[in-house]
């Protein structure tokens, strides 16, 4: 049993309690800054880095929009020592995501406390303007999401969010929970040693986690479960052949943005956008004569299997290359699959451990027989 | 397709495979023409994109061959080929890639019969399960 502190909130206060406490690890000096999503006027929550001991007006870490997964933000944060503690808000996408750059050596842990957010899911960030512009807060969500009202209006929670099944995390120091809490109490799990020893410098006094609470995230987790498992049998169904996969590459234009938002594509260069992927006029020309046609952009299935191959074991099923795509096309669908396949493959799961290491970057003399199917 | 011919891109590493073609060569081992060798210096410099190329391109069937688990000449660069492997076919599997199209095998230096044997039952297989589906190359050559 963990231990934990309960902060009190109304439905009008709730930003700026959360705010307070965070304040106070800055103020105590348990932390020297801390990543958090704050509102940029009438528009996204965007991470923001806070050194000073007040967070800024319109801090709102629970806003249900995730504008850029913050695993490459606090990538950078943390890639050099910088003898700094700074806590890190994430969700558990971006937990996960943090952990798969970190056994990369793209990130660090060293420094860093992880402070993770039980998850309802975001918006995408046109949707979660129109909730807001009608008014929404942050704490209605959270309100609606905990009983599963549906949402008024054509705002939808994004995609990838339903099927989840990782509405916490198990890799954080402390996690902010309304998951098995009091309808006016969010819990301050203290969920490693280091959190516990955060809260302890803190001078708050820890008492057990509710047992509602672990019963409440098996619960969810178990519906989100039974989402994704019906989810997958349904893409499985239909896309199972290389046509169907072009079909839904169709409108690819090879703008990348799928890469440059996906928090694991990892390469520092990316190889579809150096020389090699240049191609000189008469190649072209050359190409389009030996089959009588080019589809121009070239390279799109390319790139996409390529994409595939590096990140399918690193992908923590985050949506943001959906919600990257200008054409719409239900990337998260495609890449969730072919991380579910790969992962079971290699018995793998991305974000599970810090310890675990990554597929491809270990090997062994014994084993994979099956592969070959040679025995000497 | 009683006339259909599988195009095989085998990508062999320098100092086992390759070498096992050569003594297939030079003992007079005939082996299928449908395979068309690619020497590398090792199968674990066969990044997943050279094949993922090699059937957008129109290959029907792939493959790697390499020294035995303990012979590789930089200690486990097949070791590194055979996990990339597992994971490409597990990839290309779900949109009806047959995992046949992708071999890796382990051809030593001294096994030129067995560098026929395999392109033999290979190019046998491809017969059997027919064109890739990956290859557009009557319409369009890159994907």
């Amino acid at each position: 049993m963990t231990k934990c502190i309960e902060l009190s909130f109304t439905q009008v206060d709730f930003n700026s309690q959360l705010s307070q406490f965070f304040s106070e690890l800055l103020d105590k000096k348990v932390l020297d800054g801390i990543m958090v999503p704050v509102r940029q006027g009438e528009g996204l929550a965007m991470q923001t880095l806070v050194t000073k001991t007040k967070l800024p007006e319109g801090a709102d870490p629970f806003a249900p929009v995730i504008p850029v997964n913050s695993a490459k933000l606090a990538s950078t944060l943390t890639a050099t020592p910088t003898g700094k503690r700074v806590g890190l808000v994430m969700r558990s996408c971006e937990i996960r995501a943090f952990i798969e750059l970190t056994k990369l050596n793209q990130a660090s842990l060293d420094e860093a406390l992880i402070i993770g957010l039980d998850c309802f899911g975001r918006f995408e960030n046109g949707d979660y303007k129109k909730f807001t512009a009608a008014g929404g807060t942050t704490a209605n969500f959270l309100e609606k999401a905990k009983s599963d009202e549906a949402f008024s209006g054509d705002v939808h929670l994004c995609g990838a969010c339903t099927i989840c099944e990782f509405p916490t995390t198990d890799i954080a120091d402390l996690r902010l929970g309304l998951l098995g809490a009091a309808n006016d109490k969010v819990i301050v799990e203290a969920y490693s040693e280091k959190g516990q020893q955060a809260l302890t410098d803190a001078n708050l006094t820890l008492t057990e986690t509710p047992s509602s609470r672990e019963a409440a995230i098996k619960k969810l987790t178990e519906v989100r479960l039974a989402k994704r498992d019906e989810a997958f049998a349904a893409y499985h169904e239909t896309n199972d052949s290389f046509d169907a996969l072009e079909n839904m590459l169709a409108d690819c234009v090879n703008c990348y943005n799928c890469r440059v938002a996906c928090p694991v594509c990892y390469c520092k260069e990316c190889v579809f956008v150096t020389d090699t992927f240049r191609h000189k006029s008469e190649q072209l020309i050359g190409w389009a004569d030996k089959g009588g046609s080019l589809k121009l952009p070239t390279d799109t299935f390319f790139y996409h299997l390529v994409r595939m191959s590096h990140i399918s074991t690193m992908c923590t099923g985050c949506g943001q290359c959906t919600s990257a795509c200008p054409n719409d096309i239900a990337l998260m669908p495609i890449f969730r699959t072919a991380a579910e396949k790969a992962q079971t493959r290699f018995d793998y799961q991305a974000g599970r451990s810090v310890d675990e290491p990554q597929p491809l970057a270990v090997f062994e003399f014994d084993e994979m027989i099956e592969v070959t199917g040679q025995e000497k | 397709m009683s006339n259909y011919e599988p195009k095989i891109v085998a990508f062999f590493c320098n100092w086992c495979t390759f070498t096992a073609a050569d003594l297939a060569g030079t003992s007079r081992l005939s082996y299928p023409p449908n395979m068309k060798i690619i020497r590398v210096m090792c199968s674990g410099m066969v990044d997943p994109k050279y094949v993922i190329k090699s059937f957008l391109g129109g290959a029907d069937g792939v493959l790697i061959g390499g020294c035995w688990p303990g012979d590789c000449h930089y200690i486990n660069g097949n070791l590194k080929a055979r996990r990339r492997v597992a994971l490409l076919t597990e990839l290309l599997k779900q949109y009806g890639i047959d995992e046949e199209r992708l071999w890796l095998r382990w051809i030593a230096a001294s096994e030129g019969t067995m560098l026929q044997e395999v392109a033999q039952e290979m190019t046998a297989k491809l017969k059997e399960i027919g064109p890739s589906p990956m290859n557009k190359s009557v319409d369009k050559v890159v994907g």
